[in-house]
């Protein structure tokens, strides 16, 4: 096949899809397996400094932040990562935790610019390579199909395709111009769903964001939840599993997973605390004070949410908007 | 001077464009204002479309972000970001409503970064999020803008949402789909469409007591000028209500 035209980008993880069949042949076991552990054993057994991590969905919805946190905790060097993302985001990269992003968008949302990533990319601390949301989904969508790349009609002719590894050919049946996206084969994801069981069955409510495609996309999966449930109820509703058990390495309880972000149906975000973190994080001493008290000033998530206290809470549960 | 100011007058500008019954793919920040207002003054069927996964919410609160509840609130659909962009490459999406840090007369947003080069940005920007994806396949692109020269340049540094790329012929020449492109620029102080000949960016309309002249000063190109060229109407005493009451009473915007 003949290409037209080659984005100058890495492609920070390269992949073999034979060798993502051998593993999810022989390290994803078929049986039902406990895996109900603490989010301090997940990362430990499940992350490896090095690692190509994503999660999902981001900074402020519905996101893994009680992992985010300790991820952070536990020091975890020379990552990967692809992002969306915002606060979660933020602390890694403060951290210093990333060394490489295939980036889409990375911000504060209503709130602007990350000043975390202006620090990491402006000091060329951190490579990025350039995508938009559809072709970083679409590439997770490949690697879910179990198929080496996808063609699609995004990126086409601007810088972002530049500045990405995609490749631009010929349509074979139709002569027009298309984008390759390579897959996307992730070493460790983090998820953050609405219930699970200890097997790993998990139902996310709400937009599905690329859960999906993420939770079929990776090697190694951490789902955590605000409830664990019993298998019996998820029987009772398998139309609502987003992820289904053999797909997942461990399952973590996380109520408030997603604090400061919201969690759809079930509590508010936290605006408060999140316009306090936008207006610490523009510098670095701020972030400092910030990760001192909430990242690295508590040893699990019962801590923090104890930190950010009861009352706090049950008012972003009671604030919560319906159906 | 009238009791508004420039997000308000942005906002209602653009609110006017959108269309009842259309399909409109809604990006971070004014365009989600815009929205909102058009829904409950002008255009009550508007099917409001965001990236994650909302597909015709009743915007009854402002979101905060393109993912959080209030973009599936009482909506029609809550997928996901896959099927959402797909909506938009096989053709159902007839307007794009996006936001950008520079502009050039083809309509090329740069969102990706400013100054240095892109391993040593001066100012790094968050990059495409769903904005290549909305420009490349949505019918009608509508970008909406402070105006200021520094955003308005010959040449983005970075075209991280292809406009017109270089001119006639150019999106069809890259592969992108037939027919679709920037069609308005919303600014604090004018209207501007795209000249059919040539696509370059074109006064159609000069903000309420906006001259001309101040257009041109304030765009860092030369801007073809339409025929005619009128005046704006400002915003009414009912948009600037429900916008303040209605829109963001939490006034996170404006």
């Amino acid at each position: 096949m003949h290409v037209l035209e080659s984005g100058t980008g890495e492609l920070l993880q390269p992949y073999s899809m034979e060798e993502f069949r051998e593993w999810n042949r022989t390290q994803k076991p078929r049986a039902l397996v406990d895996k109900l552990m603490s989010e301090q054993e997940a990362i430990a057994r499940f992350v490896q400094d090095g690692d190509y991590i994503g999660k999902e969905l981001y900074g402020t919805c519905r996101a893994p932040m009680s992992l985010s946190r300790e991820l952070v905790r536990q020091g975890k060097k020379h990552l990967r990562a692809v992002g969306q993302g915002v606060l979660e985001l933020d602390l890694w990269l403060e951290a210093g935790l990333v060394d490489a992003m295939d980036l889409t968008y990375h911000g504060l949302e209503v709130y602007g610019i990350s000043y975390a990533l202006r620090r990491a990319a402006e000091s060329g601390r951190v490579k990025l390579v350039e995508w938009s949301n559809g072709a970083i989904t679409w590439r997770m969508k490949a690697t879910a199909m179990g198929v080496p790349f996808i063609p699609v009609k995004s990126m086409l002719g601007s810088d972002t395709f530049r500045y990405s590894a995609a490749k631009v050919i010929e349509c074979p049946f139709t002569g027009e111009k298309v984008c390759l996206l390579p897959a996307l084969v992730i070493d460790v994801a983090l998820i953050h769903a609405h219930r699970a069981d200890r097997y790993g069955n998990a139902q996310v409510e709400g937009i599905s964001g690329f859960a999906l495609e993420m939770s079929r996309a990776a090697k190694r999966l951490i789902v955590s939840a605000e409830e664990i449930v019993d298998s019996e109820a998820i029987r009772r509703t398998p139309d609502r599993t987003t992820i289904p058990y053999y797909l997942v390495d461990a399952v973590v309880h996380a109520p408030f997973g997603s604090h400061p972000g919201e969690m759809v149906y079930l509590y508010e975000r936290d605006e408060e605390h999140i316009r306090d973190y936008v207006n610490v994080s523009q510098t670095p001493a701020g972030m400092k004070d910030y990760m001192d008290r909430y990242v690295y000033g508590v040893k699990s998530h019962q801590e923090y949410l104890e930190l950010v206290g009861a009352e706090r809470l049950d008012y972003l549960k009671r604030t919560v908007v319906g159906r | 001077m009238a009791d508004y100011n420039r997000t308000e007058l942005l906002i209602c500008s653009a609110c006017r464009l959108m269309e009842d019954n259309s399909t409109a793919f809604i990006g971070t920040g004014i365009p989600m204002l815009a929205a909102s207002l058009a829904q409950k003054l002008y255009a009550p069927n508007l099917v409001a479309v965001f990236e994650f996964g909302g597909t015709g919410a009743q915007l009854a609160r402002l979101p905060r972000a393109v993912g959080e509840s209030r973009t599936f609130y009482r909506a029609v659909a809550a997928s996901g970001i896959c099927d959402i962009i797909e909506t938009a490459q096989r053709g159902f999406i007839d307007y794009g409503f996006l936001g950008g840090a520079q502009i050039d007369p083809y309509g090329n947003l740069n969102s990706t970064y400013i100054g240095g080069d892109h391993d040593h940005p001066k100012v790094r920007l968050p990059g495409s999020g769903g904005g290549n994806d909305v420009g490349s396949h949505c019918w009608k692109t509508i970008i909406l803008m402070q105006h200021e020269k520094r955003r308005f340049l010959p040449r983005v540094e970075f075209v991280t949402t292809p406009g017109y790329l270089s001119g006639p012929g150019a999106r069809e020449a890259a592969g992108l789909p037939r027919n679709t492109g920037p069609y308005r620029v919303v600014t604090s102080l004018a209207v501007l469409g795209f000249d059919p000949a040539s696509l370059r960016m074109q006064l159609l309309q000069v903000q309420p007591g906006v001259t001309v002249a101040e257009v041109v000063e304030n765009t860092g190109f030369e801007l073809l000028m339409a025929d005619e060229i009128t005046e704006n109407a400002p915003p009414t005493a009912d948009e600037l209500r429900v916008l303040r009451e209605e829109v963001d009473p939490e006034k996170i915007y404006i």
